[in-house]
């Protein structure tokens, strides 16, 4: 029979490229001197399903490559090769080969032979070093695993096939009429199948042989242990080797095994137009809520017993359908082991890395969009940041580095750092650059401020200009990324002791919990998230500061925001004590902020305003009412700049 | 009624290729992805022809073989291996395992037809 096998090509990549990220993943962690044997299997097996599959689909270049690395593996694995981190180096450069054959062979582009054979040669020569081997091992059958050169190598291939294996499978014993056993075929039967079969007693004796049978492979041992570790924190040494590294590995791998057999794949497509339709829902289920508001009567209870009912399942809908979108962030964390190894080997730097939080949950569409400004932010704490062995020990620090990469759920938000324990940014330095660059510097500007001057357009405090970060794509290219996917990032640092660059993200991005309040006639939404209680003002719980009035709350001033001021509308009275003031909590400041009146609560669907606008001050979107108008939702954050700063620290300080 | 095949394989690729080119020929399929949950629906189920992958992870092919071949119901049941070495070494170890026969990896789904209309009649 004939069948289209390009129909498993996707899933054939797509299972791959899992494998490789999980070779590299081990590689990274493998302690050259002492390998553990588990992860030896495991790197094995990965080449092995890869060479496997290549087969199966004529995929040659990386038959080539993989049947090298799969025999040097296994070598490994039986004790009879040793690890340097040279050799370590360039297998890694061999997943990298790999990587790109894949993609030639995903893409349908030309292979690239030159690169298989010198991946091929290299490994070789690891291998065995002694001779420059011609790789055949015929009689194990891998006679079609031969480089085959790039003009004819579908034609050989098959070829090679044809002769060696004829049948593609053989009996040990006759079946049927067919009598003769081929050792040349490739397949075979131990015992006779059709009346054979049957007969108990043959069965019975294989049964008994098979018991005396001493028979050991080596996955018997290896699968004890891989089920019970469920360590939080990962950390990746390529200096050192420490217990969790290989702890960490068995836990991805278990996840992975179990996760395989009880899942399905599905185009995220599929997902987002759910997305959608649950944000239609959630906005019919306000339409409802508005019209049985209107009825009366008996049917009024029912409808509204009913429609409660449907906005529970409305809920859970959203949540399940939000969660199906959600990865562990560990996807984007896996990647900076090797970054960090081959970034601090260019700089001759010692760094640790650290992975903490990697199973908290983000979404799908984040986490692609967050790979860049990590990247960029890791490559400047390595270069910039974390200062040379020699230097780190003049001052009186450990010679190796620490960064350190966090993921944490704060709220409805997701907290990325990436922190160092390096030299700190220097204020004097970005000072001087960004009177150079001519960009606005605040008077008397406190540290926070003169570190938002580095995301400025055209700032770059390298000295010279490195290919490890100074790459013309600056912190301003970072910041517009994160805040492209409604995030804020923000910075600390401490001279001498490190900095902290953390991203904060939204957790979902397509409907939030939010209180609809109203100012001047508009409608208005604070997420949920930000508010802490709502209190109308008694005049003697206002008190000025300065020319500031501030909220006397239970002993904690509140620096009041006038949202009509903010948004330019006509409050309904001036007086503060007829109006409510919302006492919101954002990431560094709280405050209170001065609306007409509370609406209720209710759930948004966000819709963005840029796309269809522009990017407006204190607003993080829009949305759709029951009754179809347009409500905005405030952007608790970007209001608290309003907030007059030295009146900020005043308060703090007051409190 | 149709043949039932389980297909033990970690490889989703070749469990894919391998289910389609089987339901072509009318059989029922199942699938497994490794020799462990091969074993645990084997237990409960009652399959005609089990067709597994050697090197896998948590149990390999052999192991599930000896382990199968240790339940009533799978004592002459027809279990081939599949595997990327032909070597006599390789199938000293099958047999030794009470497989039924063995298949060389890769195959091409002619082959694979082939086979499974020899151990199911």
């Amino acid at each position: 029979m004939s069948m289209d096998m390009s129909q498993f090509h996707g899933v054939f990549i797509e299972e791959s490229q899992e494998h490789l990220d999980e070779m590299e993943h081990l590689l990274l962690a493998l302690d050259p001197t002492s390998p553990d044997i588990e992860e030896l299997n495991s790197i094995f097996r990965a080449a092995h399903s890869i060479k496997g599959g290549s087969g199966m689909f004529s995929f040659d270049a990386l038959i080539t490559v993989t049947h090298v690395m799969e025999s040097l593996f296994d070598k490994a694995r039986q004790g009879k090769f040793n690890f340097s981190s040279h050799i370590i180096d360039e297998l890694l450069i061999a997943v990298d080969v790999l990587r790109k054959l894949l993609k030639s062979y995903a893409e349908n582009t030309a292979i690239d032979w030159a690169l298989v054979n010198s991946a091929t040669a290299s490994l070789e020569v690891i291998l065995d070093p002694d001779c420059r081997p011609e790789v055949q091992d015929d009689k194990k059958g891998y006679g079609f695993f031969k480089p085959l050169n790039s003009s004819n190598k579908e034609s050989s291939k098959h070829e090679e096939v044809k002769v060696e294996d004829d049948e593609g499978f053989g009996f040990f014993e006759p079946i049927g009429e067919e009598k003769t056993t081929d050792k040349e075929e490739d397949f075979g039967f131990f015992v006779e199948l059709d009346d054979n079969l049957s007969d108990s007693n043959i069965a019975q004796q294989e049964i008994s042989n098979n018991q005396d049978d001493d028979f050991n492979t080596e996955a018997d041992q290896s699968t004890a242990q891989a089920d019970d570790s469920t360590d939080q924190i990962t950390s990746y040494s390529p200096q050192t080797k420490s217990a969790s590294p290989s702890k960490s590995i068995t836990e991805t791998k278990t996840k992975a095994d179990t996760s395989e057999s009880s899942s399905i794949r599905v185009d995220i497509a599929k997902i987002d137009s759910l997305v959608n339709l649950v944000g239609e829902l959630v906005i019919t289920q306000s339409m409802l809520n508005l019209i049985g508001d209107e009825i009366t009567g008996v049917a009024s209870e029912k409808l509204h017993s009913a429609l409660s009912e449907l906005e529970r399942n409305t809920r859970e809908l959203q949540e399940g359908i939000m969660s199906i979108r959600m990865l562990p962030m560990s996807f984007v964390f896996n990647r900076f082991p090797r970054v960090v190894r081959d970034l601090s080997k260019k700089l001759n730097k010692k760094i640790d890395l650290t992975i903490i939080g990697g199973q908290t949950e983000i979404d799908k569409g984040l986490i692609e969009l967050l790979v860049d400004p990590l990247t960029h932010l890791v490559r400047n704490s390595l270069d910039h940041g974390i200062e040379l062995p020699e230097v780190r020990t003049a001052n009186g620090k450990p010679e190796t580095g620490v960064l350190t990469l966090k993921a944490e759920q704060k709220g409805g938000n997701i907290l990325i750092s990436v922190l160092d324990d390096g030299a700190g940014l220097n204020r004097d330095r970005i000072l001087a650059k960004a009177r150079e660059n001519n960009i606005d510097i605040p008077e008397h500007p406190t540290d926070q401020q003169v570190w938002q001057l580095i995301m400025a357009a055209g700032f770059s405090t390298a000295e010279q200009v490195t290919d490890v970060s100074g790459r013309g794509v600056g912190m301003d290219v970072v910041k517009r990324n994160i805040e492209s996917m409604g995030g804020r990032l923000e910075i600390f640092s401490e001279k001498g002791l490190g900095s902290s660059f953390q991203i904060r993200l939204p957790l979902t991005l397509a409907i939030l919990d939010g209180m609809s309040i109203s100012v001047g006639g508009q409608i208005f939404i604070i997420p949920l998230v930000n508010i802490i209680e709502s209190v109308q003002p008694q005049s003697a719980q206002l008190k000025f500061i300065g020319n500031e009035q501030v909220l006397d709350l239970r002993d904690a001033y509140w620096p009041i925001v006038n949202l009509s001021h903010v948004m330019d509308l006509e409050p309904k009275s001036s007086l503060i004590t007829e109006g409510i003031l919302v006492l919101v909590e954002t990431n560094n400041t709280r405050f209170a902020l001065l609306v007409d009146e509370l609406i209720g609560q209710q759930q948004a669907v966000i819709k963005s305003l840029e796309q269809h606008y522009r990017r407006v001050q204190g607003v993080a979107g829009a949305t759709i009412m029951g009754d179809g108008s347009v409500a905005l939702i405030l952007d608790a954050e970007s209001l608290a700049l309003k907030i007059d700063e030295s009146l900020k620290q005043r308060v703090e300080y007051d409190n | 009624m149709s043949k039932s095949i389980l297909i033990v394989d970690d490889s989703a690729s070749i469990r894919q290729m391998v289910e389609v080119t089987l339901k072509s020929a009318n059989y029922q399929v199942t699938l497994a992805s490794d020799g462990q949950e091969a074993f645990d629906l084997c237990k409960v189920k009652n399959f005609d022809f089990v067709l597994t992958d050697q090197n896998m992870p948590r149990m390999d092919g052999l192991t599930l073989i000896k382990s199968l071949r240790g339940l009533a119901a799978y004592r002459m049941k027809p279990i081939v291996v599949l595997t990327t070495e032909a070597s006599d070494e390789m199938k000293a170890r099958g047999k030794a395992a009470g497989a039924t026969g063995w298949m060389v990896k890769p195959f091409d789904p002619a082959k694979l037809l082939q086979v499974a209309s020899k151990v199911l009649g």
